[in-house]
């Protein structure tokens, strides 16, 4: 037996995470677009109890790559082992989500293939029998097609939340498989030392219920008066985008993005945020979605229910006072 | 120690983008261009270490003539010179077509350590410093927030996902992808800026480094890169209009009675 999509699993405090979930989704769907089987890698050590879990997933097979020289992380071991399964099994498609860990290696190893790896995709279309994958440039403003050509297998990684987990058809129970790989042959040069929180989350925003969030455009450390004015006004909790947080202007732990707190509050209100990726994977799930900011073209409105296109000095001391008026 | 830093010249952050008719790419003539924002930390994280610990700085930059300004720039705030590929013959957004570009002038310099962003603001694939590690041979961490020098290689902190981070022992030489905001960008003094007129700048062709044509094709690595498009709106924001009185008042009006969120 053999699979035709071979999508990598991540596992989180010992069980798969939830974005190799949605990588099987997207394994799933491309398997049906295609009509072809869809196999689970797991990589690791000691994976037997993971690997039941995984069987469950409606995947036609686990695959195991267990050793004790993966049990940490390390781009060598993973690429490594990933090069050996995928030229012993040489499925079409690799499926990866595109996480910090995916980052660090998925390249090496499309280099070390000699095929291609097209990164961070938001979703696929099918256009006769080939997938086109799309990718977002220029910070998710612009949209760009990619397909791959030349022999397979290709390797494709998606963005968080790309596909969606509860799609998932977790019918049957998948064959579990041991995969031979030479360890031996695999040098790790990198020397895992330890994992750390890096600032105490002193506040859970997951569970505020309004927040307003502030970012580059409010220029100045002495303008984050206006930000906390407004926040009072809505008794909303305060957050930041990365370079705000960056910069010291509010502590790391108010940081919403990738790097930082995925939040859904009923109201998130963005003042001077443009929206980069990074920043709109940890608030797209809000509820009602407020953005102000001067550039017309800027992606936090794509994702916007009510939008303001003006100077965020002129229009949030005006919001604060229409605020206040009706309470 | 020493270290290569490769830069990238992007549009300015805000830059109004204009896609071409043939959907080929944008208009890239009326642009004004920066230093990719993680490069500009890549070569401050160069200068800090050549500070603390000697060696030298070797700025790496592809492009058409206007990447100059920003040769220029870093060698302003201390790079002491620095190989510039003009790559008007070719432009490709194929990560693995340009990290075999740039691994082709890295090699013969042998560097202790190569530094790049670790993605540009521009295609943002996140994946040409990783592919120049392997290319390259080096052992390589992404996504790094902290260096420390050891007597044999070095200690890096690599970000994780939601605040959590990483310590990472590596010999040297190494590749490193760094993060935005790992220290404070220096400004050039005008002393730095009269001295950077005199350091060498080795502009390099494809031919100078033992690549053709054919090494850069199109879709020679089988990726095929069709088009570019404004994405499709899923969500139509209601934009408000009016001055600023006007718009605030709306909104109160919208966030109490439609939405209900106060």
């Amino acid at each position: 037996m053999s699979v035709d999509i071979l999508v990598v699993a991540e596992q989180r405090d010992g069980a798969l995470s939830r974005s190799t979930v949605e990588a099987i989704v997207a394994g799933q769907n491309l398997g049906s677009d295609l009509g072809k089987s869809v196999g689970l890698l797991l990589l690791g050590q000691n994976l037997s109890d993971l690997a039941d879990e995984a069987a469950a997933k409606g995947v036609q097979e686990v695959l195991l790559a267990d050793h004790e020289k993966l049990a940490d992380y390390t781009p060598d071991g993973y690429s490594g082992a990933l090069q050996q399964v995928i030229e012993a099994e040489n499925p079409d498609y690799v499926l990866f989500s595109h996480t910090y860990m995916v980052r660090d290696y998925a390249p090496k190893l499309a280099a070390a293939l000699g095929k291609p790896l097209v990164s961070d995709c938001i979703h696929y279309r099918m256009e006769g029998r080939a997938p086109i994958f799309v990718r977002q440039v220029f910070q998710g403003k612009i949209d760009a097609d990619f397909a791959l050509q030349g022999d397979a297998p290709y390797l494709v990684s998606f963005q968080t939340g790309a596909f969606n987990a509860d799609n998932l058809k977790a019918e049957g129970t998948g064959a579990i498989r041991a995969t031979n790989i030479d360890m031996d042959r695999v040098e790790v040069r990198t020397k895992v030392l330890e994992i750390f929180e890096g600032v105490k989350q002193e506040v859970d925003l997951s569970k505020a219920e309004r927040i307003v969030s502030v970012g580059r455009g409010i220029k100045k450390p002495e303008n984050m008066e206006l930000v906390k004015e407004l926040a009072e006004a809505l008794e909303a909790d305060i957050a930041a985008s990365r370079p705000v947080c960056d910069d010291g202007w509010l502590p790391l732990d108010r940081q919403i993005g990738s790097s930082g707190q995925t939040v859904a509050p009923k109201l998130y209100f963005a003042v001077g945020i443009s929206g980069a990726i990074q920043h709109i994977v940890g608030m797209k799930n809000s509820g009602t979605i407020v953005a102000v900011n001067k550039d017309p073209h800027a992606p936090i409105f794509d994702i916007a229910d009510y939008g303001i296109v003006g100077d965020l000095f002129e229009v949030i001391p005006a919001v604060v006072t229409a605020v206040k008026a009706r309470k | 120690m020493k270290i290569i830093v490769c830069m990238k010249q992007v549009p300015v952050k805000d830059s109004l983008l204009k896609i071409k008719d043939d959907n080929s790419w944008v208009h890239e003539d009326e642009l004004n261009y920066e230093i990719n924002e993680s490069d500009h930390y890549a070569l401050e994280t160069a200068l800090r270490l050549k500070e603390a610990h000697g060696g030298e700085v070797v700025i790496l930059t592809m492009g058409p003539e206007r990447v100059k300004e920003a040769i220029k720039q870093g060698l302003a705030k201390g790079a002491d010179r620095a190989l510039y590929i003009n790559n008007a013959d070719f432009t490709s957004i194929d990560p693995m077509t340009n990290a075999k570009v740039l691994a082709a002038a890295i090699s013969p310099e042998t560097p202790d350590l190569v530094l790049a962003g670790l993605q540009t603001d521009d295609n943002g694939s996140g994946q040409t410093g990783v592919i120049l590690a392997e290319n390259l041979g080096l052992p390589h961490t992404s996504i790094v927030m902290e260096i420390e020098k050891l007597d044999n290689g070095i200690k890096v902190k690599r970000e994780l996902e939601s605040g959590w981070f990483q310590w990472i022992e590596l010999p040297l030489p190494a590749l490193l992808t760094i993060q935005s905001g790992i220290n404070q960008i220096r400004y050039a003094t005008i002393k730095g800026i009269m001295m950077a007129k005199k350091k060498e700048v080795k502009e390099l062709a494809l031919s100078d480094l033992g690549l053709s044509g054919a090494d850069v094709a199109a879709g020679s690595t089988g990726l095929d890169f069709q088009k570019v498009y404004v994405p499709e709106k899923t969500k139509q924001a209601l934009i408000l209009e009016g001055d600023p009185k006007d718009v605030a008042e709306q909104l109160a009006d919208k966030l109490k009675n439609e939405a209900k969120v106060f």
